[in-house]
Formats: structure tokens, sequence, C-alpha cells
């Protein structure tokens, strides 16, 4: 029968300087800590968009139909976007607002590719708390400055779609895009 | 963990005492809520809404489970299989009504629960552990509600996901980040409804697990009761049972027929008709609201339409609506004053009612259309609400002269003044 012949008593009980157990208990303890992090890292990324839905996160837009002061919503990342041929009154109304004077500045040139001021391609999500403003659609009401409004909260943005009035604290956002040719641009 | 006198088990059959001597469960719910917990005797019936809230858990954990058995959690299908529900499944529309209607009611008698805790003191020492755990399973049970209305996948289900985990977004620099990470796409979809439905179907059984703590922190000291005094001696309690699995019992019926009368004749009225469109990504409804549970603190969130110091309105609005609920766990520090009851409590008294009034007004804000005069009226709702709880209580705690107590609950009760009302000892 086997038993307990020595017990540690003498140097390592005493308690002065780092025991072999310390090193051993925090060793341990570390290891698993690391351990438990490399599993849980999976279980919490799990979470994230999977890859079908990285997927389809480009989309192309055909800009042959839209006529000048028309605008069309599509879909971009299961989020609406809107693409507007804004027209010539529309661009000076824009350029006529000092930017230092808006909520979130910025100009339009800013807001569109260079030489394609006219296409304003934004996502139609109220930076508030995302609702989809009106305006895109023929007949919707585009709020008091002429740009689009948000039913939810009463978010009025202008022709630029800029944030003017209302609750959101941002302009709307412009996705990364790239025109891949006069009539086609590529989202995302 | 219990009076001294408390009885003790004592098995009858020879079947129990078998059974008491390998694993004492039968002794456990003697001592839990049987003859052997011992109870104040002067209890009035706002004591009925803690069994009543475990009773509307049991309906929704029960129509739930079953619930689980027709619907399908697929984006594509999830609306379908809800109607499915309603059209072709036995029975199936009384099952998801009593499950809809029972949300609402679970709310209700929570609600009431805790107007009782807040009134009566019950959150107070040596009590702080059963308050806090309430609160958790408040917080749970937001959770749980929340993603349950998104389950059906109606415009109201979607454009809420989209409004509250938009909420998340509003946190600087990792906001974007935890909001994609929480919908598993860049706006609800297939992932969304397939995690809330997982979660939704796990968060009630959390909710029992810590129910059951809430119990075991609330039998250390024992029930508060409508004095606030302590319990002295045996004089002063009943047994559990049969006394109060009486009372409880009686409430219970009457709970059952209200529940009932609203599921059988209006089980739309706590809804939203827009939920029966199906969820639309490219068009909002008008009006989103919540359900009517979460319009007090709605109307916190929206109260704020100016930047403060540079912080932007929807971050200030989502840090003031989980403030109001995270302020309530500072709550027994912040009440000092040694008298539970607010029978006893003039002063008080008077500011609770203002309180009541006050969320009540912020409930009717939140399912108001963000407009004026509602956004005006939240405003000042909601800066009433944080100035009950850090400036008036803290200071009537102090400066309140309370009534006189009396020396005993059984003092009270013969002398026909146990606040078995809210208000019988005012002129005591």
């Amino acid at each position: 029968m086997a038993t307990l012949e020595t017990t540690d008593t003498s140097a390592d009980a005493a308690g002065d300087g780092v025991r072999r157990r310390d090193f051993i208990n925090i060793a341990a303890v570390s290891f698993a800590g690391v351990g438990a992090a490399t599993v849980i890292l999976p279980l919490v990324n799990q979470m994230n968009p999977s890859a079908d839905v990285l997927a389809q996160a480009s989309i192309e837009v055909d800009l042959s139909a839209i006529k000048e002061g028309q605008a069309v919503k599509t879909i971009f990342r299961k989020q609406p976007l809107f693409v507007r041929h804004l027209t010539g009154a529309e661009i000076a109304a824009a350029d006529k607002v000092d930017p230092s004077s808006l909520r979130d500045p910025q100009t339009l040139e800013q807001r569109t590719v260079d030489g394609k001021k006219q296409w304003l391609i934004t996502m139609g999500v109220c930076t508030h708390l995302g609702c989809v403003p009106l305006g895109a659609g023929e007949g919707e009401v585009k709020g008091e400055f002429g740009g689009y409004f948000c039913p939810c909260h009463g978010s009025s943005y202008d022709t630029a779609a800029r944030i003017r009035k209302g609750p959101a604290p941002k302009n709307l956002e412009v996705p990364k895009y790239a025109f891949k040719s006069e009539t086609i641009v590529a989202v995302g | 963990m219990s009076f001294p006198w408390a009885k003790h088990y004592e098995p009858k059959l020879p079947l129990m005492k078998w059974l008491d001597d390998r694993l004492p469960l039968p002794r456990l719910v003697y001592n839990a809520v049987g003859a052997g917990y011992p109870v104040p005797r002067n209890l009035n019936y706002f004591w009925n809404f803690g069994v009543l809230s475990g009773a509307a858990l049991g309906i929704q954990i029960i129509t739930g489970i079953i619930l689980a058995m027709h619907y399908a959690a697929n984006g594509a299908i999830a609306f379908d299989s809800v109607e499915h529900i309603m059209r072709d499944v036995n029975s199936g529309w009384m099952i998801r009504y009593a499950h809809a209607t029972g949300a609402s009611f679970f709310f209700i008698v929570v609600y009431l629960h805790i107007f009782r805790g807040l009134y009566y003191g019950s959150y107070k020492a040596p009590r702080e552990m059963v308050w806090l755990l309430g609160l958790v399973i408040y917080l749970l049970m937001m959770a749980t509600g929340f993603m349950g209305y998104v389950l059906p996948w109606g415009q109201m289900s979607f454009w809420g996901a989209k409004v509250i985990t938009g909420l998340f977004g509003a946190i600087p620099l990792v906001g974007t980040p935890i909001q994609t990470w929480l919908l598993g796409g860049f706006a609800p979809d297939n992932a969304a409804l397939n995690r809330f439905f997982s979660l939704h179907y796990l968060l009630p059984f959390v909710i029992a697990g810590v129910i059951i703590l809430h119990i075991w922190a609330l039998h250390i000291p024992g029930s508060n009761n409508p004095t606030g005094v302590d319990v002295k001696g045996p004089q002063d309690t009943v047994p559990f049972h049969p006394y109060y699995t009486a009372k409880d019992g009686f409430g219970l019926g009457v709970f059952l027929i209200i529940y009932t009368l609203v599921l059988f004749f209006a089980p739309n009225y706590l809804g939203h008709p827009d939920n029966y469109i199906p969820a639309n990504p490219l068009s909002t409804p008008a009006h989103i609201v919540p359900e009517w549970y979460y319009w007090p603190f709605y109307a916190i969130l929206r109260a704020f339409t100016f930047n403060i110091f540079g912080i932007p309105a929807k971050l200030l609005g989502v840090v003031a609506m989980f403030s109001a609920i995270l302020m309530l766990f500072f709550l027994p520090w912040l009440d000092k004053s040694p008298v539970r009851s607010g029978n006893y409590r003039p002063t008080f008294k008077k500011f609770f009612w203002i309180l009541v009034a006050d969320v009540l007004v912020l409930g009717w804000c939140g399912g108001a259309p963000a407009a004026e005069p509602y956004v005006m009226i939240s405003q000042l709702a909601a800066a009433y609400y944080f100035a009950h709880f850090l400036i008036i209580l803290p200071i009537v705690s102090r400066m309140e002269k309370p009534l006189p107590l009396p020396n005993s609950i059984t003092e009270a009760v013969l002398e026909g003044k146990s606040g078995s009302t809210l208000s019988t000892s005012t002129q005591a």
C-alpha cells in the first residue's frame, strides 16, 4: 500500500520565493486560458457574415435607363441603394449651400465621382436608426430640401443626400463604387 | 435559511420517506413553497404577482415549445409558417395567440411585481440580491421578447430588428462591426432570424434558472410585507401552504380570466397590424413602434434630438435608454431610508406616485409618432425619471420624517393597520 513518504515541509512550505507548485499553477491556468480563448474565437466569429452573404457584397448597376431627375432603388448588401440622376437645378441647389454650415460638412463633389457630378449614389438607409428614406421612388415626398425624407423620425436630406434637419447624425452613406463604363457602375 | 419555527418535513408515505432519504427533493419543495416556508401573515394581493409571473413564464414556455414544432426559422418561409400555424395547424391560432397575448401579460404582471417592490421597499437590505436578480430577469425578458417579436418576419419584426440592432451601431468606432456581427450580415436577414430563434428558445430557460436564484435569495431573509417591519416571532407568520397557496390560487384564477378574455376576444389588441405584412427591406412602415412594454424606454431613446458637447444625439439616446434600466441596479443604495414601506413614508409616497405617472407618460410618448408635442413631453418626462432616482430619492430618504412604525406585524394586523391596502396607514 502506497503511503506518502515525505511531505514537503522544508523550503517549499516556508513561503519565501516562488515555489515550484506556484509556477506549475500559473503555467497550467495560463495554458488553459489560451486554450479557452482559442476555442471562443471561432464560436464568436461564426456570428459574422458568412461567405454566401459576403459573396453578394458587390453589384453592378446599369445607368442608361435612368433619365435626368429620376432615381432607382436597388439592393446592395440586402439594403436599399439609391442611384439618382440629378438635374442641373438640383446640382445648383446642392452647390449653393456653404458646407461649413452643415451638420456633416461635405460638398457634392466629395460625394460623387470626378466629372460625374450628376450621379448621386448613396445607401437608402437613414443614418439615424436605419429606416428607408422616401424620395427615390416615383411620387414620393422628397422633404423640404428636395432630396430624401425619412418618415420614421423626420430626418430631411438635401439634393446631395446630406442631412439638413432631424435627428440623423450623418449624411446618407456613399458606398465604394467605380464606373466600369459610361453606363455601368460597380458598387462594393 | 428560514425562521427557527418553520415546520419540518415529515414524509407521510413510505415511498416519500424512501425518496427523501436518497434525494431530498420533496423536502426542498416543502421548504420552498410548502408549509415549511413561514410568510408574514399580512401580505396583500400585490404579493400575488411573483407567482403570477412564474405562471406567465410557464404559459410562454409551453406554448412556445409547441409553436417551435410548427414554425420555420427561414426568411423565405417564416411568415408563411406563422400563417400556416394560424390557419392549418389544429388549434394553432389559439396557441399562437396565447403566446403573443401571454408575452404582454407576462410583462403586465412583472411590471406590477416591480411596482410592488418599489412601493414597499422590497429592494432594501437585506433583500438587495432579490432585487438585483429580479432586474437580471427583467433584462432577459426584454431580450427574449424582442427576439420573439422578430420571428414572425413581418414588417414590424424586420424594422424593429433593424432599429434595435441599429442602437449598437451608435457605439463609437466599433458600432458598425458589432451591428454586423449581431446580425450576421449588413441588414436583418436569414442569419439574424435563425440566431434570434435559437436565443429566443434558450433564454426562457435561463430566466427560469435565474428565478430559482431569485427565490433562493428571497428565502434567506423571507418575504417583505406591507408594513415593511421585520418578522419578530412565530405569531407574525403563517405557513406558505395552505395560506398563500390559496391566496395565490385565487389571484391566479382572476389573472387567467382577464388573460383569456383578451386572448379570445381581442388577441391583436396589444399587437401591431403592420406585422401582418411580410417583411420588406425596401419599404419602411410609416411609424415604427416596438411592443408596448418597451415604450417608456423607447421614449427616452427618442428624447435626445440634440448633441451635447459634441456627443451625437443618437449615442446619447442609446446611453440614456440603457442607463434608465441599469440605474435601477443602484436603487438599494440610492434610497437610504431605513423605513421600507411607502405606507410610512409620506414624502416618498407622493414622489412615488409622480414617478408612476411619469413612466406612464413616457410609455404614452413612446407609442406616439416622433413629432411635437410628444418629443418635448418625452424630454421632460425622461429628465424627471432620472431626477427621481438620482436626486429626489437620495434627498427624500435623508430629509423625510417617517410615520411611526408598528412594533410588530401582529400589532399592525390586530389594530387593523396591516397595510393591506396602499394607504390605510397614512393616518397612523
